[in-house]
C-alpha cells in the first residue's frame, strides 16, 4: 500500500513536529509513509470564506501531489473533509473535468489518522506509553462532518499510563472555525474562554485534540490564562513510548 | 399580471432552473408498545392530567368525582348522561367562560405522546366548548387508543377529508416561555381529567 | 410598539455589544441548556429518529419540487371549503390584504396567535398605521409587545429575559390586572396574569391572524401548533380569521403531517407532543370563524427556491432546535442577527430571502457561524446548514468580486489571493516559508489584533516540516 502523509498547511508550517510525529507513528506500526512535496494546502481557507476560484490552484497541487497513492492520511479532521466534502464543489466550480475526475479518485482515499490507524490498519493499540493525565476535544469536523466517533478515545485509552478524563460540554466548537476566529474574533474569543474554561476543570496536565489549528486556539487561551495545561495533537501523543522518542 | 400567476410563474421558473431529483421516501414505523393502554395513561399523566381508569361500569361514578361544582356544559349526543349539565347551543363565549366544566367523548387516543384528538363530531362539540370552560374532562375508551401518530392519522382522515376541524389535546395549556421551564394552565383549560374506560 | 430591525450593524458589531452584557449571556445559556437537555431527552425515546429525519427532508423536498401544482390544489381545496384565498408578492401587499379584511369589517383591533411570517412582514407596525391594533397572544410574544423589545428566538421570542425581567415588565405595561401588587417572579404567577390579562380580549375579538405551521394541498387543511391555547382561541372565537401562510408550508397529503407532528414538537420544544395542534379546512359551519381568508405570500421564497444549494432552507419548519445547538447563538443572542430569523437559519434564509450584495448587514450573516455543524445534526429535515453558509459566502464574495471590479479589493482579497498563489505549488510555499515565516505572515496579515487579544500565537518554529524532511531525507539522515 502506498501511504502519503498530508502534513496540513498549518502543521507544515506552524507545527512540524505533529507531522515528525505521525511519520514515526506510522513507521513503528509498519507504514511506509511519502510526503509528496508538491503538496501545500487543501483549499479549505478559502472555500470557508468564499473564495472558491481561489481554492482552485491549491486543489490542483493537491491532486498533483496525491495522485497515484493508495491512502492519504492526515492529522487533521479539518483537512480530511475538506478533502472529502469539499474538493468536489471546487472542482466542479474549475469547470475542468479532468480536476473533477481527479478528485473523485482522491477524496474517498482520504483518511484523518484515527481512521486510518483504526479502520485501514485495523489497530486500536499503537504501542504508546504517555504517564499523564490527559483530556480530550473532539474537534467539530472530525465529529460532525467525518464522524470519527470513538476512535480516538479508544486509541488514547489503549495508551499505556495515560489517564483520559472527561472533558465538559466537549462536543461544543472551540470557536476556531477558520477566518470565524478574526472575522468574528469576540464570539470566538468568548467560546474558547467556555472551553479553556471547561478544560482547566478536568484538572488535567495536557489537552489533546485533532486538530493543530483548534489546538492553536485553545492553546493560545489556555497559554494566555496562564493555566500551565499543554496542548499536543494526538498524533503526538500517539507517537510516544516507554523509551520517549515522540519524533524520529 | 396578478399576484397569484406572477408567484405560480416565479416558481416554475425557480423549479426549472435547478435540477429536481425524485425522492422516494416511506413513513418509518411508530412505536409498537406492549401495552398501548397503560401507556397512554402513563404519558397523559405525565403531563399533569389526571388519569381515572375505571371499567365501563364505573365510568358514571368516576365522572361524578371527576366534576367540579358549577355550571356543567356538554356537547350534544355524548355518550354519558350528565345530571343538570347544559347542552351546548351556541353559547356564547361569555355563556362558556361562566362554566365550570366541559364533558365531552373524543376520537382518538395516542399512547406514545400521551394525546387525546378530537374531531368534533358526536359527543365532542364544536371547538370552543372544550376551550373555554376552565376544566375538561374527555372520555377515552381504550379501543380509541392507537400506539403512535403513524395509527391516529388514517383514523382521523375520513374527518379531516369531510372537511371538520380537529384538535390534538396533550395535557392542560401550558407554555414554556419563561426560561424555558414548562408551567401548567394559561389560556386553556388548566385541568384536563381523562376518565379511560376499559 | 413593537420596534422594528431596520437598520442593524453588522453582525460583528451587533454581537460585541451582546457580549458585553452579561445578564443577557446568563439568560441564554440556562435557557439553551434546559432547552437541549429537553430534546435530547425526548429524542432519545424514539428508536428511528434518523429515519424520521429523511422522511421529513424527502417529504418537503418532494413538496418543493411540485411546488405550483401543490399550491394551485390548495388553492382549489381552500376555496371549495368556504375560504377566500388571496396572494401576495411582498410584505406590503400582505399586509394591504389583511388590513383590508379588517377595514370592510369596521375592525380596529386584532388578535394574533404567534406566527414568524407575520413577524417577518412588520405586520404589527403596517397595521398599526392603518388604525388598527394588533395584540399578540402567546406570552413570549406578549412579553416582547409589552416590553417594546425585540423578538431573539423563534420559538421563544423572549428567551433574553428572565424571570426577573418579565415580572418587571408585567408591573409596568400590562393592564387590567386585578391585583398586579401580588404578581411575583413565579412562572405559573406570570403565566396566569397573561390569561387574565388577555381573557377579555380573546373573548370579544371579532378577527384574528394567524400564520401556519403546515398546509396541507389534498385536502385544503390548515395546521397549527401552539402550547398555551392563545391560538384555540384566536383560530375559534373570532368571526373573522385571517392566516397568512409562506408558499413552502405546503406539505402535499394529509397523510404527510404524520412525520412532521413527530418531529416538530420533540425538535421544538422538547416535548413528546406539544400541547394543543388545531387542524381546520376553511369555514365549518356552526364552528369557528365564518369568514376565513388565506393569504399565500412569496416574500423572497421564490428567489429561495431558485438557489440550487440554498433552497434546502425552505424545508425548515421553524423548530428552532438550531438555535438552542449553536455555540454563536448561545453567546450572542438572537438580536444581534438583525431579522426575526436569527441563529443558524437565519444566517442562511435571510441572504436566501433577501438576496446578497445589497446590504452589508446581511452579507454578514452567512459569516455568523464556526461552522461547527451542531445546527445539522439536531435539524429535524436535515438541513445542511454549513454548506449552505459556506455556497452563500461564495455568493457574498462573487457579488462583491463583480462590483470591486476595477476598484480597491478588501484587505480580505488580497489575504486570500495571496494565499492561493502561495499554495499554487509546493515550491511557492517553500519559499514562502523560508522567507516570510508564512505562518506568523498569514496571521499578521488575516488580523492579528483580533486573535491576540485574548489568545498567545504560538512561537515559529525553526523550520518547517517540509525543509526537515528535505534536510534530513524524511528523518533518516
Amino acid at each position: 500500500m502506498r501511504v502519503a502523509l498530508m502534513v496540513t498547511c498549518i502543521n507544515d508550517a506552524l507545527f512540524p513536529d505533529v507531522g515528525k510525529a505521525c511519520v514515526t507513528l506510522l513507521r513503528r506500526l509498519g507504514v511506509e509513509v511519502d510526503f509528496p512535496d508538491a503538496q501545500t494546502c487543501c483549499g479549505q481557507p478559502m472555500v470557508n470564506t468564499g473564495y472558491l476560484d481561489e481554492a482552485i490552484a491549491p486543489l490542483r497541487s493537491f491532486v498533483k501531489a496525491f495522485e497515484g497513492y493508495d491512502a492519504i492520511v492526515t492529522p487533521s479532521g479539518s483537512c480530511a473533509g475538506s478533502a472529502r466534502h469539499q474538493h468536489g464543489m471546487v472542482a466542479r466550480r474549475s469547470g475542468d473535468p479532468e480536476l473533477v475526475a481527479a478528485v473523485e479518485r482522491t477524496a474517498p482515499r482520504t483518511y484523518e489518522l484515527s481512521e486510518f490507524l483504526v479502520d485501514v490498519l485495523g489497530v486500536t493499540d499503537v504501542g504508546a506509553c504517555f504517564p499523564h493525565r490527559v483530556t480530550y476535544h473532539p474537534t467539530c469536523h472530525s465529529l460532525r462532518m467525518l464522524g470519527v466517533g470513538d476512535r480516538p478515545t479508544t486509541l488514547l485509552r489503549a495508551v499505556r499510563g495515560l489517564d483520559l478524563v472527561e472533558l465538559p460540554r466537549a462536543e461544543e466548537c472551540c470557536g476556531f472555525g477558520g477566518t470565524f476566529a478574526v472575522k468574528n474574533s469576540d464570539t470566538s474569543v468568548a467560546m474558547v474562554s467556555d472551553k479553556a474554561r471547561h478544560v482547566r476543570e478536568t484538572g488535567a496536565e495536557v489537552l489533546v485534540a485533532g486538530d493543530s489549528s483548534c489546538l492553536m486556539n485553545i492553546g493560545g487561551a489556555l497559554s494566555r490564562q496562564q493555566a500551565g495545561i499543554r496542548v499536543m495533537h494526538l498524533a503526538e501523543v500517539l507517537a510516544q513510548t516507554a523509551t520517549g522518542g515522540g519524533q524520529s | 399580471m396578478s399576484a397569484r400567476d406572477e408567484i405560480l410563474d416565479r416558481v416554475r421558473a425557480a423549479l426549472g432552473a435547478v435540477s429536481t431529483s425524485s425522492t422516494t421516501f416511506g413513513h418509518p414505523a411508530g412505536s409498537s408498545p406492549d401495552d398501548v393502554v397503560a401507556l397512554f395513561a402513563e404519558r397523559v399523566a405525565d403531563y399533569q392530567a389526571t388519569v381515572v381508569r375505571c371499567p365501563p361500569d364505573e365510568l358514571e361514578a368516576a365522572l361524578r368525582d371527576a366534576l367540579p361544582a358549577g355550571r356543567i356544559v356538554v356537547p350534544d349526543a355524548l355518550s354519558v348522561s350528565v345530571p343538570h349539565a347544559v347542552t351546548d347551543d351556541r353559547l356564547t363565549p361569555f355563556e362558556l367562560d361562566a362554566c365550570a366544566a366541559v364533558v365531552t367523548d373524543c376520537a382518538v387516543g395516542i399512547a406514545e405522546t400521551g394525546t387525546i384528538v378530537l374531531d368534533h363530531g358526536p359527543g365532542q362539540g364544536r371547538r370552543a366548548i372544550t376551550l373555554v370552560p376552565d376544566v375538561h374532562i374527555c372520555i377515552v375508551r381504550a379501543d380509541q387508543v392507537v400506539a403512535d401518530v403513524p395509527d391516529a392519522m388514517p383514523r382521523l382522515a375520513p374527518a379531516v377529508r369531510q372537511g371538520r376541524p380537529l384538535t390534538w389535546i396533550s395535557g392542560p395549556s401550558a407554555t414554556s416561555d419563561i426560561e424555558l421551564s414548562r408551567v401548567e394552565g394559561v389560556h386553556g383549560p388548566r385541568t384536563l381529567v381523562v376518565l379511560l374506560v376499559g | 410598539m413593537t420596534s422594528t430591525f431596520v437598520g442593524m450593524p453588522k453582525f460583528p458589531v451587533a454581537a460585541r455589544e451582546a457580549l458585553a452584557n452579561t445578564q443577557l449571556r446568563s439568560n441564554l445559556a440556562h435557557a439553551t441548556a434546559t432547552i437541549r437537555d429537553k430534546r435530547a431527552r425526548v429524542v432519545a425515546e424514539v428508536d428511528n429518529w434518523e429515519e424520521l429525519r429523511l422522511s421529513g427532508a424527502a417529504i418537503k423536498d418532494a413538496a418543493l419540487a411540485s411546488l405550483d401544482q401543490h399550491l394551485v390544489r390548495l388553492e382549489a381545496r381552500l376555496t371549495a371549503a368556504g375560504a377566500e384565498v388571496r396572494w401576495a408578492r411582498d410584505a406590503d401587499e400582505a399586509c394591504t390584504i389583511v388590513a383590508e379584511v379588517a377595514q370592510r369589517h369596521g375592525i380596529d383591533e386584532v388578535v394574533k396567535v404567534k406566527s414568524m411570517v407575520t413577524q417577518e412582514i412588520g405586520l404589527n407596525e403596517a397595521l398599526q398605521e392603518q388604525g388598527i391594533s394588533a395584540w399578540e397572544t402567546d406570552l413570549a410574544e406578549l412579553i416582547v409587545q409589552l416590553g417594546d423589545d425585540l423578538p431573539s428566538h423563534i420559538l421563544v421570542p423572549a428567551i433574553h429575559r428572565n424571570r426577573a425581567e418579565i415580572l418587571e415588565i408585567f408591573q409596568r405595561r400590562m393592564q387590567g390586572l386585578a391585583s398586579p401588587e401580588e404578581l411575583t417572579d413565579d412562572p405559573a404567577v406570570l403565566a396566569g396574569a397573561a390569561r387574565e390579562h388577555l381573557r377579555q380580549k380573546f373573548l370579544t375579538a371579532r378577527m384574528a391572524v394567524s400564520g401556519a405551521n403546515f398546509a396541507v394541498a389534498e385536502t385544503g387543511t390548515l395546521v397549527v401548533v401552539e402550547s398555551e391555547g392563545n391560538g384555540r382561541m384566536c383560530l375559534t372565537l373570532p368571526e373573522v380569521l385571517v392566516s397568512v401562510v409562506g408558499i413552502e408550508k405546503v406539505v402535499p397529503t394529509w397523510e404527510d403531517l404524520d412525520v412532521f407532528l413527530r418531529l416538530l414538537p420533540r425538535s421544538s420544544t422538547g416535548e413528546r407532543m406539544n400541547p394543543y395542534t388545531s387542524t381546520w379546512t376553511g369555514v365549518t359551519p356552526g364552528d369557528g370563524p365564518q369568514e376565513v381568508v388565506v393569504v399565500l405570500l412569496d416574500n423572497g421564497r421564490t428567489r429561495a427556491l431558485a438557489d440550487q444549494v440554498g433552497r434546502q432552507a425552505l424545508r425548515c419548519i421553524r423548530c428552532s432546535a438550531c438555535l438552542n445547538s449553536c455555540p454563536v447563538y448561545e453567546r450572542v443572542g438572537g438580536h444581534a442577527y438583525g431579522s426575526v430569523y436569527p441563529g443558524p437559519i437565519g444566517a442562511i434564509l435571510n441572504p436566501l430571502l433577501k438576496g446578497v450584495g445589497v446590504d452589508e448587514q446581511v452579507d454578514s450573516l452567512p459569516y455568523a457561524s464556526s461552522l461547527c455543524g451542531a445546527c445539522f445534526e439536531v435539524c429535524p429535515v436535515r438541513i445542511d446548514i454549513p454548506s449552505v453558509l459556506v455556497d452563500l459566502r461564495a455568493q457574498v464574495v462573487d457579488a462583491h468580486r463583480a462590483k470591486r471590479w476595477g476598484g480597491v479589493p478588501s484587505m480580505q482579497t488580497v489575504a486570500m489571493k495571496g494565499a492561493a498563489a502561495t499554495f499554487r505549488s509546493g515550491r511557492r510555499l517553500r519559499l514562502a516559508e523560508r522567507f516570510a515565516r508564512l505562518g506568523t505572515g498569514i496571521a499578521a496579515r488575516v488580523g492579528a489584533r483580533a486573535w491576540t487579544g485574548s489568545r498567545d500565537l504560538p512561537r515559529a518554529p525553526r523550520e518547517s516540516f517540509r525543509a526537515w524532511w528535505r534536510r534530513t531525507d524524511g528523518g533518516t539522515r
